[in-house]
């Protein structure tokens, strides 16, 4: 009998289907219905970890989301690899395997543990502030040692065999939380005929039902869960989540649920199904049924395996047939974990004794124990464990709570397993998710959800509401009142009976008194997952941390993935009674989604691999591709970059393409740039506001070239824009900025200038651009157009309208080369065949396609900027020896005009673009390479601008670049030098920035 | 993610569709020649940052692409309205809107 702990009967697990897995190596069984903790308990399994701090060994405490200690690495194979998983909270599935996250050599024997030992004492909060502080610049390297000694699993080397997904919907009525007054709201929500979504993220519905001792009707609980669920299957309009966290409360009652789809099912998700699935999800109204955590009471060496949740051990033992352990004590403050004592009798294991905080208990649970001869040890609590590895035994001494002191020497009792409840806290995580503060009950020792402007209700544990008939019908209610608000009919309906139980009141107790100060008694836990104490809290306070979120930075309560569940209002009593003064004095600290982990799958959902980002394809792609065109990523588009040919490198195609188009003639794919079709009787108007330069005398069948400014005076966009009709223009922008210059247009014509008549249309991609380049374009561009091409007929800058290769084309007769050249714009359907035809007519002239690093080494050699590059948002016209573009008596005030006449932007020394020619010309200056005017003066040197442009291979012979010099455009002829990495120093004389045919002459014949 | 009414589509559509476009109710001045540097200054880089409402200007990106002011409380992150450019706000914002003295301004935003 492997399952030692396996009780012979009972739980809501099917004993004829049994699971192998393996944990650290080690094979086990459970059953069809197992948690993995409940199968590890099961086998006896006590250490699944060591703790993040003092290394100590950790066992399982809770049975659902809270648990803090059992969070292991799951995955059979590298590529499914899963860190962080809560035990609590993975089904068993056969062939699960998985292991403690650290612990080294192994959770059984770890050498850190030793040095937890010895360092407890010399680690308090702030430890490694303190410690490695000194020196300063050495935080980097001891901070990578300190995490890997951390350690919280890993993530997988291999990529993720799984798909994962979105789903959006909106539903009128969300029900979070699927216990009994979940259930209930989710019932008179589907009943009225809302659209209802419940989710829950446990592997089945029911909550606290499913291990309840109570009878619903004189019936087991569980049958009216299961009655419940069957009737809301039957509503059409209802849908159900199961293994369902709702992880995030977002504005405007959006709320993402993770649903884990198959990760009960095995290792790998089984063929065409999808892992997991983030719902995003638009409620009307959000019902939270959250219900409660139970919390541990605080003694010490509560973190040895064998100390648990009351709440937890009733789980086990009930829900999944489980015992984790032989001999109980149970040490409580409240009723209501009475029924651990009852659920451990009934099962027939030994219950040790009971110890109740309160002076003279007498509820109805409470004498049930009475009755059955269990020993009640009153005003009395667990003090401390004992154990290494196991709970061995437990010291339970007579406490006097509000003296905070122990007043009995108290016994050591034998016994294996300490059940403690420290009353209930309220789940207020996702109500507090967007700022809203919890409120402190003192009749329930919690926090209670605040009011808030959501559009939400909180019933059952949640709302303080803990008592079973009183939970169905707030629940009910709430229901009722979440759908008649989202305008839905109320119903009415019959809650099943549930037997009334006086219960008495809690009594508030927190962390338990030791007879020893907190700072000499043995470790009180207050949040095992990040290894926080009570000695920690009172130190913490005591070195001035007095706010609440200062103590949980200090201390690390609550952090990361714990997000407070047990921890927090423990170590706010403890902080607040340390400091003196009220818990609800003290406050909470702030709840951030997510509720618990959320893997990187169900964050990206489809978003990966190629569907990460859109990715835009020129019409004329393919033919790319065919040619062997290596790309290059402009925004989104894919862009030609150049066009090796037999094994060339980029610095060969590219000194071979610059030469093709200086002699005869290139292709360039010209299609990404931004095209906006302007047209309205004040689209010339609205060109002369929006450009630096003047469109009033701009004729049709012209083009301009013109610069945008912002309005501080900035050039931010620039490019070629014809006139087509009186009232119809259409504009370039570079490739990188069309939509944001389409929203730029648009927010002047909305918002500041809506009486300007004129509209915009994107039509970047309704256009192919085919741009020719060369001396010999005009006689290769002739052979496919009945356009006349005459130099007179057609000159620069003007454009034509007519076929070419039989196809209706715009075409433009303009230049980015300084060449001769043609810009044919075709619908983008026909560009291939139009493609097709003018390379057929392009061999004679040894037509060569080229790429964008050819673009713009050649305009580079004319001078031509490149927005983005040769520019930084810091530089006007001016500044870019531009100011020929700029309309100084320009009727209106266009944008940018007064901006880059600021006082700043006039002066003088200004960075200005120039021409920089490195005096040896076989080197090459680095772009961003910064200038300096004196290579020999002393660090930090004075520097004076960088280099923007910088091209070795060309058709110039030598390496040229254009840089930004202060004052630079009075240097002409001066020298500047640019002291590089490795200590060498490239020198440059500063010259004009035309450097290819300076006069203009080659586009013009 | 904000629920946004766009009064020209009029319809709750997702924050997604929509980007934020800065604080409403900016005029560009109507001679901006008349102003000196540091009101062009404040024009150009000084917005407000209060704890409350707020009116801001929005586009419908993703849909009709039209530029629309909304109330938002910065606190709770409620949208109490969402108006055309040119309507002025039913929720008033504390603070008032900024005024430049020497030069008129647009009135259609």
């Amino acid at each position: 009998m492997s399952q030692r702990y396996r009780l012979p009967n009972g739980g809501r697990i099917d004993r004829s289907q049994v699971l192998d897995f393996t944990f650290n190596g080690q094979r086990y069984q459970g059953y069809q219905g197992d948690t993995l903790a409940a199968a590890l308990l099961a086998n006896g399994v006590d250490i699944v970890g060591r703790s993040f701090k003092y290394s100590r060994p950790r066992g399982i405490i809770a049975a659902g989301s809270e648990e803090p200690n059992a969070i292991l690495q799951i995955g059979a194979s590298e590529a499914t690899q899963v860190p962080n998983v809560r035990a609590t909270q993975q089904a068993l599935y056969a062939g699960l395997v998985a292991t403690s996250t650290n612990g080294w050599p192994s959770v059984n024997t770890d050498v850190m543990g030793i040095l937890g030992k010895v360092g407890g004492k010399l680690m308090p909060p702030g430890f490694y502030y303190k410690t490695f502080m000194y020196p300063q610049s050495f935080w980097m390297t001891y901070e990578k040692y300190i995490r890997k000694a951390a350690g919280l699993g890993r993530s997988p080397l291999e990529n993720d065999p799984d798909s994962y997904d979105y789903m959006n919907h909106h539903c009128d009525v969300l029900v979070v939380g699927a216990g009994p007054a979940g259930l209930a709201a989710a019932l008179a929500a589907g009943r009225s005929g809302a659209r209802v979504i419940l989710a829950d993220e446990q592997e089945e519905f029911g909550g606290s039902l499913l291990d309840t001792r109570e009878t619903l009707d004189g019936q087991p609980a569980a049958e009216w869960v299961a009655k419940v669920i069957d009737e809301l299957q039957g509503m059409p309009e209802v849908t159900l989540l199961a293994r369902a966290t709702v992880n995030g409360y977002h504005d405007h009652n959006f709320l993402t649920i993770h649903q884990r789809l198959t990760d009960h099912l095995g290792d790998r998700a089984p063929i065409g199904q999808v892992r997991q699935r983030m719902h995003r999800v638009r409620a009307g109204r959000v019902v939270l049924a959250t219900g409660a955590h139970e919390r541990p009471l605080v003694y010490g060496n509560n973190d040895v395996p064998g100390n648990m949740l009351a709440g937890a051990v009733s789980t086990y033992v009930r829900r999944y047939g489980v015992a984790p352990g032989r001999k109980l004590v149970l040490s409580t403050n409240n009723d209501h974990a009475y029924r651990v004592a009852l659920d451990w009798h009934d099962a027939g294991l030994k219950v040790v004794a009971v110890a109740d905080a309160r002076h003279n208990p007498r509820g109805s649970l409470v004498e049930e124990a009475r009755a059955k001869g269990i020993r009640i040890l009153t005003s009395s609590a667990v003090i401390e464990a004992r154990g290494s590895k196991h709970v061995t035994a437990a010291r339970v001494a007579a406490i006097d709570v509000a003296a905070h002191q122990v007043t009995s020497p108290g016994e050591w009792l034998d016994c294996d397993l300490v059940a403690t409840s420290g009353g209930y806290s309220p789940v207020v995580h996702l109500a507090s998710h967007l700022g809203g503060k919890p409120l402190w009950r003192d009749d329930i020792l919690g926090f209670v959800p605040g009011d808030a402007p959501q559009k939400r209700v909180c019933v059952g544990g949640v709302n303080g509401v803990f008592a079973l008939g009183d939970a169905l019908a707030d629940g009910f209610e709430g229901g009722v009142r979440a759908a008649t608000e989202a305008g839905f009919k109320a119903v009415e309906g019959v809650l099943p009976k549930v037997l009334v139980r006086p219960e008495e009141p809690t009594v508030a107790l927190f962390q338990v008194p030791h007879d020893r100060n907190t700072a000499r008694a043995p470790k009180q836990f207050v949040d095992q997952q990040n290894d926080v104490t009570a000695a920690a809290i009172e130190l913490a306070t005591r070195e001035g941390f007095e706010s609440v979120e200062h103590v949980k930075r200090y201390t690390a309560l609550g952090f990361g993935t714990d997000q407070g569940k047990l921890g927090n209002i423990n170590g706010l009593a403890i902080a607040a009674r340390s400091l003196g003064i009220g818990i609800a004095q003290m406050g909470t600290t702030m709840f951030r989604p997510n509720y618990t982990p959320v893997t990187f799958g169900a964050v990206a959902g489809r978003h990966c691999g190629h569907l990460f980002e859109p990715v835009r394809f020129t019409a004329l792609h393919a033919w790319h591709v065919k040619n062997g065109a290596e790309f290059e990523d402009v925004g989104q588009w894919k862009r030609p970059w150049y066009f090796p040919r037999g094994g060339e490198d980029l610095q060969a195609a590219v000194a071979r393409e610059c030469k093709a188009v200086r002699d005869s003639v290139g292709l360039l794919d010209a299609s990404t740039l931004g095209k906006i079709d302007i047209q309205g009787p004040d689209a010339r108007e609205f060109l002369n506001r929006i450009y630096t330069n003047a469109w009033t005398k701009l004729d049709v069948g012209k083009a301009r070239y013109g610069l945008m400014c912002k309005e501080d005076g900035m050039v931010f966009d620039d490019g070629v824009t014809a006139c087509l009709g009186d009232n119809h223009f259409l504009m370039t922008t570079t490739t990188g900025g069309a939509a944001r210059v389409l929203q730029w247009l648009e927010i002047y014509q909305q918002t500041e200038w809506p009486e300007l008549k004129v509209y915009f249309t994107s039509v970047t991609d309704h256009w192919a651009t085919l741009t020719l380049s060369g001396p010999n374009s005009r006689k290769l561009l002739a052979e496919v157009t009945d356009i006349d091409l005459d130099r007179d007929a057609f000159p620069f800058m003007s454009w034509k309208e007519g076929l070419v290769g039989g196809v209706p084309a715009r075409v433009f007769r303009i230049s980015f080369t300084g060449e001769l050249s043609y810009e044919v714009n075709v619908q983008a359907n026909y560009a291939m065949g139009v493609l097709e035809q003018i390379v057929a007519a392009g061999k004679p002239y040894n037509l060569t396609p080229y790429g964008t690093e050819t673009m713009h080494v050649l305009r580079a050699e004319k001078g031509f900027i490149i927005v983005g590059q040769d520019t930084d948002g810091s530089m006007t016209p001016d500044d870019l020896n531009m100011g020929w573009c700029v309309g100084r008596t320009k009727p209106f005030s266009w944008i940018g005009w007064r901006g880059m006449n600021r006082e700043d932007c006039v002066r003088e020394n200004r960075k200005q673009l120039v021409g920089l020619k490195p005096v040896d010309p076989s080197q090459w200056l680095p772009e961003g390479a910064q200038l300096v005017l004196d290579p020999k003066q002393p660090i930090p040197m004075d520097m004076v601008g960088h280099v923007t442009s910088s091209y070795a291979s060309n058709s110039l012979g030598y390496s040229f670049a254009m840089g930004v010099v202060k004052g630079g455009l009075k240097r002409m002829g001066e020298r500047v030098f640019s002291p590089q990495a490795d200590g060498s120093v490239i020198e440059a004389e500063i010259c004009a920035s035309v450097f290819f045919d300076p006069k203009g002459e080659r586009q013009n014949i | 993610m904000l629920h946004i009414f766009c009064p020209h589509c009029g319809e709750l559509r997702s924050e997604e569709e929509f980007h934020a476009a800065g604080q409403a109710h900016i005029p560009r001045p109507l001679d901006p020649s008349a102003c000196t540097d540091e009101q062009w200054g404040d024009y150009l880089f000084f917005r407000d940052n209060p704890r409350g409402l707020h009116h801001e200007l929005w586009i419908h990106a993703a849909g009709c692409r039209q530029y629309f002011n909304a109330t938002r409380d910065t606190v709770t992150y409620e949208i109490l309205e969402t108006y055309p450019i040119g309507a002025r706000p039913q929720a008033r914002a504390q603070e008032n809107v900024p005024q430049l003295a020497v030069t008129g301004q647009g009135e259609k935003v």
